[in-house]
This record gives structure tokens, C-alpha cells and sequence, in this order.
């Protein structure tokens, strides 16, 4: 008998190599055809400490986590009290534990887990230069069915420049693990890969996103490093400079907008990326590129809030800041990637859309996808690419007006280089002709303006993933997206009917075409990852929402699981 | 190239730098002048319009774009200089200025000095000292004495040690430092020109006087003294005469030679082949 799915979750601390045995079950998985998905859980230490490598393995693509751990295998326990709310567990799971690192902690044994002893320390210390972590991994692969090639080629990739004396020792670790385990038959063989289709990739949702901003078109990042959004800047500074852009590391976040608004005025699509803290210091200057019109896109990787809140941690709790933080009238785009994979799609929208319409666009991920690495068919190519309106016939005896109050509210931009385009961008209040004006008349002109041109463009079918029919809906958004698929899915493999809308352009709201995809429901399920319920209140605030409504709203840093999603959803019905 | 200096030479004048706007300046504001030396400073150097970008915060002196005709990014406050690098990290081949005064660059803008001055892009940052907060009418700067007891915020003096604009730039590493009086715009004009010339960050401190709020510095006339030495190359050099100066002298400090920061190369990688790396 096989599985759809498997979750595990290897433990241990600094050191113990959870992390690395992780990441090469998921490559090794990959490699022979699976999906994957994979988490990390540590806590707020820099190096070392408590930590947990989270897997979930399936032969079908995979958009959140399990609904409870199957396997958890420990190199040691050291703090995972700290955790074990994370690793959820029934009587169907299995723990399997190193004797000499004593009892499985009581917060663990209490879930009723058939526990499996494994030697771990013992049998790495007969290895020259063996190692737990590679022990675990070949018990672990056993366990699953993970057939052997697609370790060797992880191992070789991996370790290769080490040495044969490295791939011995790790090649004999996992024999040794894989011995020990395979006699156990724990019924959790995963079935067989689906090689067929696409070329897949293996990428966490910060790479994806920097992978966007190249796609779109963005030129110079400037960066300052925050957890969890780091990743995206390290990502992009190499890249970045391999498609002749630029990355600067900049003295703090003000400077990292100002200095993407910088670039961006001189016609260079320009991106940063930060957390909620971050994002609070950058709102005067976001103002700034709404009110000077300047395109700019701010990735914001969102963490449990506020202030430095739970950095290691996911949450969606910045909405409210990315949608009403800025000062005065400032309309601008906000977007949200509703899956690891889509942080690519969203972010080179965001730059599309931010150079189109000449604004700030606040791309909201969060740690669960900006940080899990996911094992996805290769995303379909977007058209979106920065293309912004320029100036022309700037010769001409009419002076050039930087912000002509046109039809679209978008207004043809010179750029310096552009003679006969001279003008001063302002964050002062301004009229047509770029000068600053206080007048009454010039203030609504451009505000009306500033927000025609959101409203009034065609966002076309990007606004929202929408699945599934039937009268029960549910509207969610971001990392709430992935479980919500699931439970939706188990649902109507049950035999209800019902919705998805993941809602990705979060502002400007799109009233029309929310209608038009809940038309004929009864239900609504708001179901997000906050303790306010931001979510659920913006859309009460901005759409008719039909009948009865009822909201999943959590704050981080537990996951939310499709389990969850799913039985609020049955005790709807 | 001071083309517009002779009649039989057709060249840029310094109004050909000037917008139409008028300034909101109060009457004897130093700032007119340090306008009308940066129009000339442009006009000297023969700049093309449309290659020059001018950057500013926020305050009296930071309306210096809108009286320019050249492309100008009026900002928020404290955040010219962040602005400004951008532009010039971007597109290294435009002319970048920046104008502001004691309060937007020292004050909130602080850090960002800071960081310009040990960053050294190529850009020429113009500060016009007042020694006040003028458009918020009258409180004390960064550069205030501490016993100013003229403003309603700081009844007994702002009670704190002024910074020394100058020392602070040579400190954090500054290329190019020097020092102007508004009432002199042909020597604002030549250190502008200076500055813009010399490869890297290049501090031009302006004593420039607020007569609205601190009508005592019509009294600068009589104070500004010239420096009296040539430029040094040596930081070092710099720095023990300028703490040596009474904040007063006006002249060049330091014409240094460290390279300007100007990262980027051409492409080497297309997008298809950086996407590569991800296929599993």
C-alpha cells in the first residue's frame, strides 16, 4: 500500500545537520519525480540551537503543509518543547528516536505515536567521518520508497568537491540508516513518482520573487538585510549584476526606498525588499513615489508583527500597513502571490504594473513562502515587463507638463537624457506642469488622477485564482491560499462543491469581478493568517459580501492546515 | 570651458539654468545668491539640461530644483542624498547635485551624510548653513550655538554642542570639502565647479544667511575669512586645519583621491540561463 503524501520532520540541533539532510531529501525527491515542499522552524538564535527541517514529499504538487507530521525523526531533543506546537502528531504517526539521546519528550509521547528506535549516534560513530543527519536521511528514504539513484545524485552534487572519502562516508551513513529501516514496514511508502510533464524546479518563494523583479525588467535593487526577506536580496546581487543591473547595500530602509526612487526617476525599473519593520520606515518615501509618481516595487516579507514580533515566523498581519499605512490619499498597488511558486507571477506583475501606472506597488509575502522551498513544474512565461509611458515630441513649442492630467490619469514621463523633458518631480502637492501648487483645484485634479489610473486600468484575469463552483466559497489570500486549495479540494472530492478566490490584487479592490465569482453563493469563508481578522475587514470594508460569512482567522506562528481549513468548512455545510 | 565669459563665443548663460518660478524666499535670504552661483557654475561648466539632474530634501533651501531648468527631484526630508545616489548609481553618466540645507542634511538626514560621504559616489552635494530651521519658522539646527535662546522650542538655548559641517564631512570620508559665503556667488559658482570636476562625493558647505530668523549673521560679511592654504589631498592634513578654523574660512579643504563607488558591468548571463540553475 502506498500514500498521496508524506510529512516529515527532521530535528535536531545546530550542528546535527537537520537542515542539510532536509534540503537533500527534497532534492533527492525531486530528482526522481516527486513534488515537494519544505519548511524550516528554528528559533530566534543566529547560529546553533533548536531546529527542524519540515517535509512533505507527494507525488502531486504540493501547496501547504500536512495536517500532522508522519514521520519525526530526532538526532537529538534539545529544546523541542520550544516547537512541538509546530509538529503536530497523531497515533498514526511514527517518532523515531535515537535511544542514547533518552525519552521522546512527553509533550511528543503524548500524542499516542508508535515510536521506532534507531541507533542514530551509534551507527554514524562506526562510519569514518559519518554523520547522524546522513543516518536519518537514509532511514527516512527507506521509509518512503525514495529510490537510491536520486540520493546518489544529490550526494554527488553535494559533496563532490569534497572528495571520495566524503561520499563514502555519507553514501555509508545512509546504508546504514536505510538497513536499519527497512524491515519496519510503516506503511508510508509514498506512491510512485508521476515523471511525465513539465521540467520542474526547485525554488523557495524569495528566490521566485527576485527571479520576478528579473523578469519584469528591474535594473537596480537596493537592499538592506531584515529576516525574513534577506534572501531575495542575496539572491538578486549576484543576479542582478550577471543581467548588468545593479544591487547597492544601503545604510538603512529609508535609504533603500529613496535610493530605488532615485534610479526609478532616472528611468531604471527599481526594486527593494524588507519585513513589516522595514516596510514602516519606507511609508514616507512611498508616499513620496505615489505622490511624484515614480514607479517603485517593495517586496515585503511579512513575519508575526508588530514591531520585531516573531522574525523567524510567518503571519499576514501587514495588510493593513501595506493598504492604509501611507500618509494623506495615496493610492497605490498592493499584491499578494498566492503560492511559493507564484512569488515569480506577482513580483514581475508588481513591476509591470508599478512602471505602467507609475507607482508604488507593495508585493505582500510572507515567511512561510518566502522562506519553504517548494519542488514545482516550471512556471509558464508572463508577458508582464516594465514598459513605461515615455514623453515624446518633447521639442515641441508646448512645454512639457510632467503630470498632464490625461484620460488613463497616466502621464507620458521624460526622463533625464530626454531633452526638452526638464522638470522637477515633487512630493510637493503640484499642478500639470510639475510646479508646486497649495490650490485647492490642483489638489483633487491630481488626486482624482493619481487614483483614475489605478482604477480605471484593465487588470485582466491576474486579480485572483479562482477555482471550483458551487455556493460555498472561499475567499482567501497569500500563504492562506495553499491549505484553502487543499481543504476545497477534499471537499469536493467528497462530493460538495465549492470555490476558491485567492485574491491577489489586493488594492485597488476590484468590486466587478468579486461579484461576478461569487455569484450564487450562499457561504463565504474568509480565512486568513491574522489575529485581527485584517482581511476579513478589508473585505467587508470594500465589497458586498454574499450571504452568510463566516472567517478561519489565526495569528502565526502555527501554520494554518488544510485539516483546519477543511472541518470549518464541513461544520459550515 | 567658460564659454559665456567672452562676447564672441555663443555659449550657455547662467539664465539659461534658471526656471521661470519665482522663489518663496524671504527678501536678503542667502539663498538667492547660492542660485545664482550654482546657475553660473552650471552655465561655466556647460552642462546639458537635460543630462543634469538636481535632488533635494525638504526646507528653504531644498526649493532649489523648481527654480532650475534642468531635471530636479524635490524629495522628503533628510532623504536628498539617498535619492541622489540612486540617480547617479543608475545612470553614472548624468551630472548629479544635491541641495539642502543644515537641518534636512545633518538632522534627519544625518545617517545618510553619513554613508554619502563614505560611499563617494560621484555626485556634488551643496549645503547652505543657516544655522536655523527657517521654513518652520525658527528653531534650532543641527549647526545652532547652544545658546541661541531665540526660538519658542529651546527657550534656553538648544543646550547642545553645534556640529562642525566640514570636520564632520572629512571625518566620514569625504572626496572633496569645501566652504563658500552666499554673499560671493562667484565663488560659490568656482567651488561648485570644483566640486562637480573632482571624481567623487564632493561637500560644498555655504554659509548662507537666514536674516528673517537670525538677523545677526548679516554679520557673516565681516566673519568669513579666506581659509588661507592650498588644498591638500591628505584627509589628515585637512582635518587638523580645519579644527584649527574658527568655522569661518572659506576655500577648498581637501581635493582627495579616492576612487568613486560606481558598481555594475555589462551582462554576462540572460535570464533563460539564470533560470537554468533552478530545473531540477
Amino acid at each position: 500500500m502506498t500514500v498521496d503524501s508524506v510529512t516529515i520532520a527532521l530535528v535536531g540541533s545546530g550542528g546535527a545537520g537537520a537542515m542539510t539532510a532536509g534540503q537533500m531529501l527534497l532534492d533527492a525527491a525531486a530528482n526522481v519525480g516527486w513534488y515537494g515542499l519544505m519548511s524550516r522552524t528554528t528559533g530566534p538564535q543566529i547560529r546553533g540551537g533548536e531546529a527542524a527541517a519540515l517535509v512533505r514529499l507527494s507525488p502531486t504538487p504540493v501547496h501547504g503543509p500536512g495536517d500532522r507530521f508522519d514521520i519525526i525523526i530526532a538526532f537529538d531533543w534539545q529544546n523541542v518543547e520550544r516547537f512541538a506546537a509546530e509538529l503536530p502528531l497523531s497515533e498514526k504517526s511514527v517518532i523515531i528516536t535515537d535511544p542514547s539521546q533518552g525519552e521522546v519528550p512527553a509533550v511528543l509521547a503524548a500524542s499516542g505515536a508508535k515510536q521506532v528506535e534507531l541507533p542514530i549516534k551509534d551507527l554514524a560513530g562506526r562510519i569514518p567521518g559519518g554523520r547522524v543527519n546522513m543516518v536519518g536521511l537514509g532511514a527516512v528514504a527507506a521509509i518512503v520508497g525514495l529510490p537510491r539513484a536520486g540520493i546518489d545524485a544529490v550526494i554527488q552534487k553535494a559533496l563532490g568537491k569534497k572528495g571520495d572519502a566524503a561520499i563514502q562516508a555519507s553514501n555509508a551513513g545512509i546504508d546504514a540508516g536505510s538497513k536499519e529501516a527497512a524491515g519496519w514496514n510503516l506503511g508510508l511508502e509514498l506512491a510512485a513518482p508521476n515523471k511525465e510533464g513539465a521540467t520542474r524546479w526547485n525554488i523557495s518563494g524569495n528566490e521566485a520573487a527576485g527571479l520576478g523583479a528579473l523578469k519584469g525588467g528591474v535594473k537596480f535593487c537596493a537592499a538592506y538585510p531584515i529576516t525574513p526577506a534577506t534572501e531575495i536580496l542575496e539572491w538578486l546581487a549576484p543576479n542582478l549584476a550577471k543581467t548588468g543591473g545593479k544591487l547597492v547595500q544601503a545604510e538603512d530602509e529609508l535609504a533603500s526606498i529613496a535610493m530605488c526612487l532615485g534610479a526609478s526617476f532616472s528611468g531604471v525599473p527599481s526594486i527593494t525588499a524588507t519585513a513589516g519593520p522595514g516596510l514602516s520606515l519606507m511609508t514616507e518615501c512611498i508616499g513620496l513615489g505615489v505622490a511624484s509618481e515614480t514607479p517603485v516595487v517593495i517586496v515585503d516579507v511579512q513575519r508575526g508583527g508588530p514591531s520585531t514580533g516573531i522574525p523567524t515566523k510567518s503571519e499576514q498581519s501587514d495588510l493593513n500597513i501595506a493598504v492604509y499605512g501611507l500618509h494623506g490619499d495615496a493610492p497605490h498597488l498592493v499584491v499578494g502571490p498566492t503560492s511559493i511558486g507564484d512569488c515569480l507571477f506577482t513580483t514581475q506583475w508588481a513591476v509591470h504594473l508599478a512602471e505602467a501606472l507609475q507607482t508604488p506597488a507593495i508585493v505582500l509575502s510572507d515567511q512561510a513562502m518566502g522562506q519553504s522551498r517548494a519542488i514545482i513544474d516550471k512556471p509558464a512565461d508572463a508577458p508582464h515587463k516594465a514598459n513605461r509611458l515615455l514623453a515624446t515630441d518633447l521639442g515641441g513649442e508646448a512645454k512639457y507638463k510632467r503630470y498632464a492630467d490625461t484620460e488613463s490619469g497616466v502621464s507620458p514621463a521624460a526622463i533625464p537624457g530626454m531633452p526638452g523633458g526638464e522638470h522637477t518631480a515633487d512630493g510637493l502637492e503640484h499642478a500639470e506642469n510639475a510646479l508646486p501648487s497649495s490650490q485647492a483645484s490642483d489638489h483633487q485634479k491630481q488626486l482624482d488622477k493619481r487614483l483614475r489610473k489605478l482604477t480605471s486600468h484593465d487588470y485582466g484575469d491576474a486579480w485572483a485564482d479562482i477555482e471550483g463552483e458551487g455556493e460555498i466559497a472561499v475567499v482567501t489570500w497569500g500563504s492562506a491560499t495553499g491549505p484553502s486549495r487543499e481543504a476545497v479540494r477534499r471537499l469536493e472530492a467528497a462530493g460538495t462543491k465549492a470555490r476558491l478566490v485567492a485574491i491577489r490584487l489586493i488594492s485597488p479592490v476590484q468590486p466587478a469581478k468579486l461579484a461576478a465569482a461569487l455569484d450564487g453563493v450562499s457561504k463565504v469563508l474568509v480565512v486568513e493568517q491574522t489575529h485581527g481578522a485584517q482581511f476579513h475587514k478589508y473585505l467587508r470594508g470594500h465589497y458586498d459580501l454574499p450571504g452568510a460569512v463566516s472567517v478561519f482567522s489565526r495569528p502565526g506562528p502555527l501554520p494554518i492546515r488544510a485539516r483546519e481549513v477543511h472541518e470549518t468548512l464541513l461544520s459550515l455545510i | 570651458m567658460d564659454t559665456h565669459l567672452t562676447d564672441d563665443v555663443v555659449g550657455p548663460l547662467p539664465g539659461d539654468y534658471k526656471s521661470d518660478v519665482k522663489p518663496i524666499w524671504c527678501p536678503g535670504c542667502g539663498d538667492y545668491s547660492v542660485l545664482a552661483g550654482i546657475t553660473r557654475a552650471m552655465a561655466t561648466m556647460g552642462l546639458e539640461r537635460h543630462d543634469t539632474v538636481v535632488v533635494s530634501g525638504i526646507g528653504c533651501s531644498s526649493r532649489i530644483p523648481a527654480y532650475t531648468s534642468v531635471y530636479g527631484y524635490h524629495t522628503v526630508h533628510g532623504r536628498s542624498l539617498a535619492v541622489a545616489s540612486g540617480v547617479k548609481l543608475a545612470r553614472p553618466e548624468l551630472n548629479v547635485l544635491i541641495f539642502g540645507g543644515d537641518g534636512d542634511g545633518f538632522s534627519i538626514g544625518g545617517n545618510h551624510f553619513l554613508h554619502a560621504c563614505r560611499r563617494n559616489v560621484d555626485m556634488t552635494y551643496i549645503v547652505m548653513d543657516n544655522q536655523v530651521y527657517g521654513m518652520t519658522k525658527g528653531q534650532a539646527s543641527p549647526t545652532t550655538e547652544a545658546d541661541w535662546c531665540e526660538s519658542k522650542l529651546t527657550p534656553e538655548g538648544p543646550g547642545v554642542n553645534p556640529i562642525q559641517p566640514v570636520a564632520l564631512a572629512l571625518a566620514c570620508g569625504a572626496n572633496f570639502v569645501a566652504r563658500g559665503f552666499s554673499n560671493n556667488p562667484n565663488e560659490v559658482a568656482r567651488l561648485i565647479v570644483e566640486g562637480v570636476k573632482h571624481p567623487g562625493f564632493s561637500v560644498i558647505h555655504i554659509l548662507s544667511p537666514c536674516v528673517t530668523f537670525r538677523p545677526e549673521q548679516r554679520g557673516w560679511k565681516s566673519t568669513v575669512h579666506p581659509y588661507g592654504r592650498e588644498p591638500t589631498d591628505d584627509p589628515n592634513e585637512a582635518m587638523r586645519a580645519v579644527l584649527e578654523d574658527d568655522g569661518f574660512g572659506l576655500g577648498i579643504f581637501l581635493a582627495g583621491n579616492r576612487r568613486p563607488f560606481q558598481p555594475g558591468s555589462a551582462a554576462t548571463h540572460s535570464i533563460a540561463q539564470i533560470e537554468e540553475g533552478f530545473a531540477v
